[in-house]
């Protein structure tokens, strides 16, 4: 199989980055060369089996919704790379 | 007493107990031999100033019933720490602060331990040489330009140096046990569901473990039982029976059948790792221990199992560094453009490798093909251990195919940068308990490591096994302190 620039473009934006014309074509030679190795699966017949989805055969609790940390808006606000007192500020959405 | 930091952790417990030390000469020591060593690079936060703080309290008032009394440590700077800057290795997190403490770091505090600082480490856990660090490569303490393996090198580095007596790093892929093996230390890699993944800054959810990294498997195994706990926290976590792991350590291991796996024995494996893999056998059998030669058939296919696995699972759980909430922001024309060129600057090259790999197997048209097929193979990999472990107890493999290498040696190949993991994801794959202790060198005077593999939940008999080969073994690392200034 051959990734080519256009798919390069498609993932990229798929995957919400950017990339330039110089950085798609790195990644297609990396991911070209990764996905040779990845085809190796393809020599393995596996019609009937089961994916394994989990790792740990428990399954999901249930716990009550309970607010647990309390008081903690402003330390919260402050990671957020915009500062605002009260809001994540992000680039205007609505004209 | 001037050799503090060359001290085991068991030692130096004693000592502090014994009172012929105190938390803060403990302390200081650590944070005088950490603040000479700023060639290894291998911290990225330090937090010596409120550590001396916290030792001098807990001398002043001394619990030591505790189980690591006073006993100052860095850990990777993948988890997060409340008030403490916690990066990932990451550009995108460089000013994140946490306002939540990761459940392992907790249980660690709670017994008496004390945070020296944060260690470097590939960035979000994605490499196999702490290359892809935005904070820059780490050095490996055996010698100068070479890599200390990944992703936990700074952390790997911290303990063979020792910038600290012990510390805790995650294993997607690998990443406590090859670093480990790198540097001539012991690393182990629990069951998955055995330590709780909440508070640790997610790679790959189905595979992602903490695990302790030592100066013997002694203080391996005390570490494991400090971190080791049921959390409700994590929908994962595991409510199983939990030994004290290092008072029922035992080198007593007669009677126990080791499998030796023919498929480990790869295409250009250096005659120096298959030397070491049959002293390693010898070791065993001088043990009392019986070995048989096992097949593990679908070996070969866990790597490329792996590189759709992890990264489909990658490109998910990063999806969430956006610029909005918390991390980098770069600026954009609209809310589009902010994320994608955040995402752009903010990640770096093979974290971008790793999401679009993710992306793309995902993706329509390519999920049955790539990710279905994945698991299915993953579940043969499984197979293949539930088939061996009805006739064995444990395996023995090579940590890694080949000692430590140059820094730059493989970055322009990504390929050959993934072989390195080839002996430490199958067990990943499987969620299985793997530990990686040290067992000679090579013709270069690098370490080398052997690794033991158990079943799910038999954490005490791996570390058992490798209690008792360590005795035989009797390794030494050969530190010349090159870096100290």
């Amino acid at each position: 199989m051959s990734i080519d620039l256009k798919t390069i473009k498609h993932i990229s934006k798929l995957s919400r980055i950017s990339v330039d014309e110089q950085r798609a074509k790195k990644l297609a030679g990396d991911l070209n060369s990764i996905f040779d190795f990845i085809e190796k699966l393809n020599e393995l017949k596996t019609d009937n089996v089961e994916p394994l989805t989990s790792i740990s055969k428990t399954t999901l609790k249930l716990r009550s919704d309970e607010v647990k940390s309390k008081n903690i808006r402003e330390q919260i606000i402050k990671n957020s790379p915009q500062d605002n007192e009260d809001y994540f500020v992000v680039p205007k959405v609505i004209e | 007493m001037s050799d503090i930091t060359k001290q085991s952790l068991t030692e130096l417990i004693e000592n502090i107990k014994n009172k012929k030390l105190s938390s803060t000469d403990v302390t200081k020591a650590f944070i005088d031999r950490s603040e000479k060593s700023e060639e290894l690079n291998a911290y990225i936060t330090n937090d010596f100033t409120s550590a001396l703080d916290k030792a001098k309290k807990f001398d002043e008032k001394p619990n030591l019933d505790l189980k690591l009394p006073g006993i100052p440590m860095a850990v990777k700077d993948l988890f997060c720490t409340k008030n403490i800057k916690t990066t990932a290795g990451s550009k995108i997190l460089n000013n994140f602060i946490p306002t939540y403490e990761s459940t392992v770091t907790e249980n660690i505090w709670n017994e008496g331990a004390i945070l020296l600082g944060k260690l470097n480490c590939d960035e979000f856990a994605m490499g196999s040489s702490n290359e892809t660090s935005f904070f820059g490569n780490v050095q490996n303490p055996i010698d100068k330009n070479l890599v200390p393996g990944g992703s936990s090198g700074g952390s790997a580095s911290a303990v063979a140096g020792q910038l600290t007596p012990i510390t805790i790093g995650t294993d997607t892929g690998g990443s406590i046990r090859q670093p480990a093996s790198f540097t001539g230390i012991v690393g182990l890699k629990p069951t998955y569901g055995s330590c709780s993944r909440y508070g640790i800054v997610a790679f790959a959810s189905s595979l992602d473990q903490a695990g302790p990294m030592a100066q013997n498997v002694k203080d391996c195994a005390l570490l494991y039982e400090v971190i080791s706990s049921y959390d409700p926290k994590d929908s994962t976590s595991v409510d199983f029976k939990r030994n004290y792991y290092s008072e029922e350590l035992t080198n007593n291991i007669k009677g126990k059948k080791i499998g030796i796996p023919k498929e480990y024995r790869v295409d250009g494996m250096p005659k120096e790792i298959e030397d070491l893999w049959q002293k390693g056998i010898q070791y065993i059998k001088d043990c009392g221990a019986e070995t048989i030669d096992i097949s593990l058939p679908n070996t070969s296919y866990a790597l490329p199992t792996y590189y759709i696995v992890a990264p489909a699972e990658a490109s998910s759980n990063l999806a969430r560094y956006d610029g909005v909430k918390y991390g980098y922001r770069a600026k954009g024309e609209n809310l589009i453009d902010m994320y994608e060129k955040t995402r752009s600057e903010g990640f770096g090259a093979e974290v971008q490798r790793r999401i679009m790999i993710g992306t793309y197997v995902l993706s329509s048209g390519y999920y049955d093909a790539y990710y279905l097929k994945a698991q299915k193979v993953r579940k043969l990999i499984k197979n293949d251990f539930d088939e061996v472990y009805k006739k064995v107890d444990a395996i023995l493999t090579p940590s890694t195919p080949s000692s430590a290498f140059k820094i730059g040696e493989k970055t322009n190949d990504p390929v050959s940068m993934y072989l390195n993991d080839i002996f430490t994801v199958p067990v990943n794959l499987a969620g299985l308990p793997g530990i990686s202790i040290p067992a000679g060198h090579d013709s270069k005077g690098y370490p080398l490591g052997l690794q033991i593999i158990g079943r799910a939940f038999d954490e005490q008999n791996i570390l058992n096994i490798a209690y008792a080969m360590e005795e035989k073994i009797n390794f030494k690392n050969k530190l010349t302190d090159w870096w100290i200034k």
